[in-house]
């Protein structure tokens, strides 16, 4: 029997991103707020500290950070037909646990949405007509437009000290920047980061070709910056050590360096760490939260109750603790009926190696977000017509890092060991670089999320089940990208290409990204979607949910700027509310 | 020695020096009680953080250094083979030292007394599969404790089998090339074990051995940094981005600086 603790006004289920944002903005304005984080609490000095930072083997490959499976993980099929198995060692993607959460171990690429992006289906099929629709989709719009999201992109951008040339300053093209992006306010809060020798190479080759490349948006920050919170950080130092990492410079944006600070200062704030959100609690008609469930360290269960609570796991956390609560009803692809787990979407991977005769590229020189993009070929900049596909991609020249035992890269075709392998690895480290596409996922009947009737967790629920695989639409979208990846790097010079096509079946092994979003998706329906426009849940109106699982499906793109821009126009919808309780949208 | 890979009982007194503090599961900070900082809600086993950040000096959680020197999971017999093993690997030639002299077999016995030998941090409870799709990644049920042990004896009885009575390290280089190229296509069938699974484990231990930070116990004289040119933990490129295209020429540098540093 769980054990009562003194009532909150809201309590915070996660304590990465957004649930920092929300915590210190709300308790700055004298709300009594508890943060509960099933992971330890994390610090840069501590536990990101110079000294021992920068190891490959503990952090990329051991993954010390990310959440471990024994305590969560998923089990996974392809498609229905098939039988679920829990993904036992991460791969594909990597779940982060513990204060400041994915936001300490991610890149830091922070991108807006297109315009495009957020009316995708209305769009298409004005364009197209309806049939470009891809079979089995549920592709629906985004029920906010990139208009009213663009002051809470402003925001975060702000927060995070996101270091970028703006393309678009109220409807003025600016040249450097990217030509195709909605029009922004202002320019970002610092100036682009330094670009290495391949993106000059790749600048120049596609300028050529006739696109229009930019130095991607970065949270590893080009210079010093105190945001608006009154948090400071350090120009960033090309370490090579972000995506698995956090960062010991104070150099990339992650709830450590921008928010906690400034939090815990609030005395109306407190974290609870190293336990575990088992449970939103309702009212006996179910229509209204109570607060939380939770088990810590030794297994002691508490309740602890609340006004409002918010939900601010990891994307696909957030769906299972919905899906456990009793909130919102589960979606059944059978009948094509339900909400929660539906519209589970991800990122295509694809793109051209490319091999040079002499060069010296130094790859170890390098920063998560460091890397020229272009958009020519992203949402619909493009004619989509003679394709027939939906979606499309952004181009990359990047280096996020030159790390050994994950990175030292061959020509296809080489041994995998002996001394032909090791000539080749000492001779091809150094002449190599590549274009990616990361490409959009949209959403389909069978791509979903459910409870798993087999495998349970140390605590005895069910694992979440996750069904997905690439569909045809997005297998052409990505061969199609990698032609276009594989123009550009012939046309930096490179001596021979590979061009690497989307792998297929989905498979959890390789790492692809950590961007998997939907299952508690926004929308203007409530029969087709678990949140209003404002993350408010359909049917209990005092739990918001933040994160990636409110997208309907997935843009050419990192999810993270998104992510913070819907938490900061939630944040103004929650205020809203607690003001006048009760549905924000009525139908 | 166990046949089913559990922990050997103490062969040495040393401590297990690759186990990070914290392999338990326990979070360290939660063993860190200060009362200043950290507030407990009356009965309440969570650590509670408010008002101040709960910052102490000189606070880092290093690796402990592994110290070469015996093996603490090989018996003698298994440590000859997977240096044989990885020697096939990752040869020493005019590029330079391969994984063997590079001390990757310290480096695996090491990973192998720490929580990755016993998947520790893994999902390992059942139902295990026996038909589990590609797609669907690791789903047997043996740790990497269990893989080795099994794996090299399983080696061993289809060598001495399989050539007239000698082991895989009696064999010349040509004879285990070959095997252990069968072995990574999986068309050498051992008794009861999947020469693929042995091969794979120590294939990709010895990627980690020859290219991870030398405190682990391999990468000896930073061998594997040296031979791609990776700079290792120097933490600070903004001088290389302002020359593109040039050769970096510092040597590399690890958590525990390097030899020219002299000891530690």
């Amino acid at each position: 029997m769980a054990r009562r603790l003194p009532r909150k006004d809201v309590v915070i289920v996660g304590l990465g991103w957004t649930g920092s944002i929300l915590a210190y903005e709300l308790a700055r304005t004298g709300l009594e707020v508890v943060a509960i984080e099933r992971g330890p609490w994390r610090d840069t000095a501590s536990d990101f500290n110079i000294g021992t930072a920068a190891d490959e083997l503990r952090y990329a490959v051991r993954h010390d950070v990310f959440l471990r499976p024994k305590q969560e993980t998923l089990t996974m099929r392809n498609n229905p037909s098939q039988t679920a198995l829990p993904i036992r060692k991460w791969g594909s993607f990597l779940p982060g646990n513990g204060v400041g959460g994915a936001g300490v171990h991610w890149n830091g690429q922070t991108w807006r949405f297109l315009p495009n992006d957020f009316r995708i289906r209305s769009h298409m099929t004005e364009r197209y007509g309806e049939g470009i629709m891809p079979e089995g989709n549920h592709i629906q719009d985004w029920p906010v437009s990139y208009e009213e999201l663009e002051p809470y992109y402003d925001k975060f951008e702000y927060v995070a000290g996101i270091s970028g040339k703006a393309g678009n300053i109220k409807g003025a093209k600016q040249a450097g920047g990217n030509p195709f992006e909605g029009a922004r306010e202002r320019d970002y809060p610092t100036p682009p980061m330094k670009q290495g020798y391949a993106q000059e190479l790749f600048t120049k080759a596609a300028s050529g070709l006739g696109l229009h490349p930019f130095p991607r948006p970065s949270a590893n920050i080009s210079i010093a910056y105190t945001n608006p919170y009154g948090c400071s950080m350090a120009p960033c130092t090309y370490c090579g050590f972000c995506e698995r990492f956090g960062c010991a410079n104070y150099s990339k944006a992650s709830p450590q360096t921008c928010v906690l600070p400034a939090l815990i200062r609030e005395p109306t704030f407190e974290a609870r760490t190293d336990s575990e959100v088992t449970k939103v609690n309702l009212s006996k008609d179910g229509k209204t939260a109570t607060g939380v469930t939770y088990v810590d360290l030794n297994g002691e269960e508490w309740e602890q109750p609340a006004d409002l609570v918010l939900v601010c796991a990891y994307s696909l956390f957030n769906v299972r603790l919905l899906l456990l609560s009793g909130i919102g009803k589960p979606y059944d692809p059978q009948t094509n009926d339900g909400v929660v787990g539906r519209n589970y979407a991800y990122q295509t991977g694809s793109g051209s190696t490319a091999f040079f005769e002499d060069a010296k590229f130094n790859p170890f020189a390098a920063a998560g977000s460091l890397g020229a993009a272009l958009d020519d070929y992203n949402s619909d900049n493009f004619d989509h017509g003679p394709h027939g596909f939906v979606g499309g991609a952004s181009i990359t020249c990047a280096y996020t890092n030159g790390r050994p035992i994950l990175y030292h890269p061959t020509p296809r075709g080489t041994p995998t060991w002996g001394s032909k392998w090791k000539k080749a690895v000492s001779e091809t480290y150094q002449r190599v670089t590549s274009v990616g596409a990361q490409g959009s996922v949209m959403s389909y009947r069978n791509n979903y999320l459910d409870l798993d009737p087999t495998y349970k967790d140390p605590l005895g629920r069910p694992l979440m089940r996750m069904t997905f695989d690439y569909q045809e639409n997005e297998r052409k979208m990505a061969n199609w990208m990698a032609d276009r990846c594989d123009e550009i790097a012939k046309a930096m010079g490179a001596k021979t290409t590979q061009v690497n096509r989307l792998n297929v079946p989905w498979s959890v092994v390789p790492y692809q990204t950590t961007h998997n979003t939907g299952g508690a998706v926004m929308g203007s329906d409530p029969k087709t979607s678990v949140l209003n426009r404002y993350l408010q849940s359909w049917d209990v109106s005092n739990v918001f949910v933040m994160g990636a699982s409110a997208f309907p499906q997935n843009a050419g793109y990192n999810p993270t700027g998104t992510v913070g821009a819907l938490t900061y126009w939630s944040l103004d919808a929650i205020k809203k509310y607690l003001k006048s309780p009760g549905p924000l949208v009525q139908l | 020695m166990q046949a089913d890979g559990r922990l050997p009982r103490s062969r040495s007194s040393r401590p297990l020096t690759s186990k990070l503090k914290h392999a338990d599961g326990v979070t360290r900070r939660s063993l860190l009680a200060s009362a200043a900082l950290v507030i407990m809600t009356k009965g309440v086993s969570a650590r509670v953080v408010t008002k101040v950040l709960p910052w102490q000096p000189n606070e880092a959680y290093p690796i402990p250094p592994v110290v070469p020197g015996g093996y603490l999971f090989f018996t003698p017999t298994e440590a000859a083979v997977v240096d044989a093993v990885v020697d096939r690997l990752i040869p020493t030639d005019e590029l330079g030292m391969g994984a063997k002299d590079a001390g990757v077999t310290t480096f695996i016995d090491r990973q192998l007394m720490g929580p990755y030998g016993g998947h520790e941090w893994l999902y390992m409870q059942g139902p295990f599969s026996s038909t589990p799709l590609p797609t669907q990644g690791l789903q047997s049920p043996l740790i990497p404790r269990q893989q080795y042990r099994l794996g090299l004896a399983a080696l061993e009885a289809y060598c001495k089998t399989t050539f007239s009575g000698r082991t895989f390290v009696q064999l010349n280089t040509d004879e285990q090339e070959k095997l252990l190229t069968g072995m990574e296509k999986g068309e050498i069938q051992f008794q009861n074990f999947s020469s693929r699974m042995l091969f794979v484990a120590v294939y990709s231990n010895t990627m980690e051995g020859f290219f991870a930070d030398p405190i682990y116990g391999g990468n000896r004289d930073m061998a594997g940094w040296k031979l791609v040119g990776f700079p290792g933990v120097r933490y600070d490129f903004r001088d290389v981005m302002e020359k593109p295209n040039q050769a970096y020429t510092l040597p590399p540098v690890g958590m525990q600086g390097r030899p020219a540093w002299g000891e530690n």
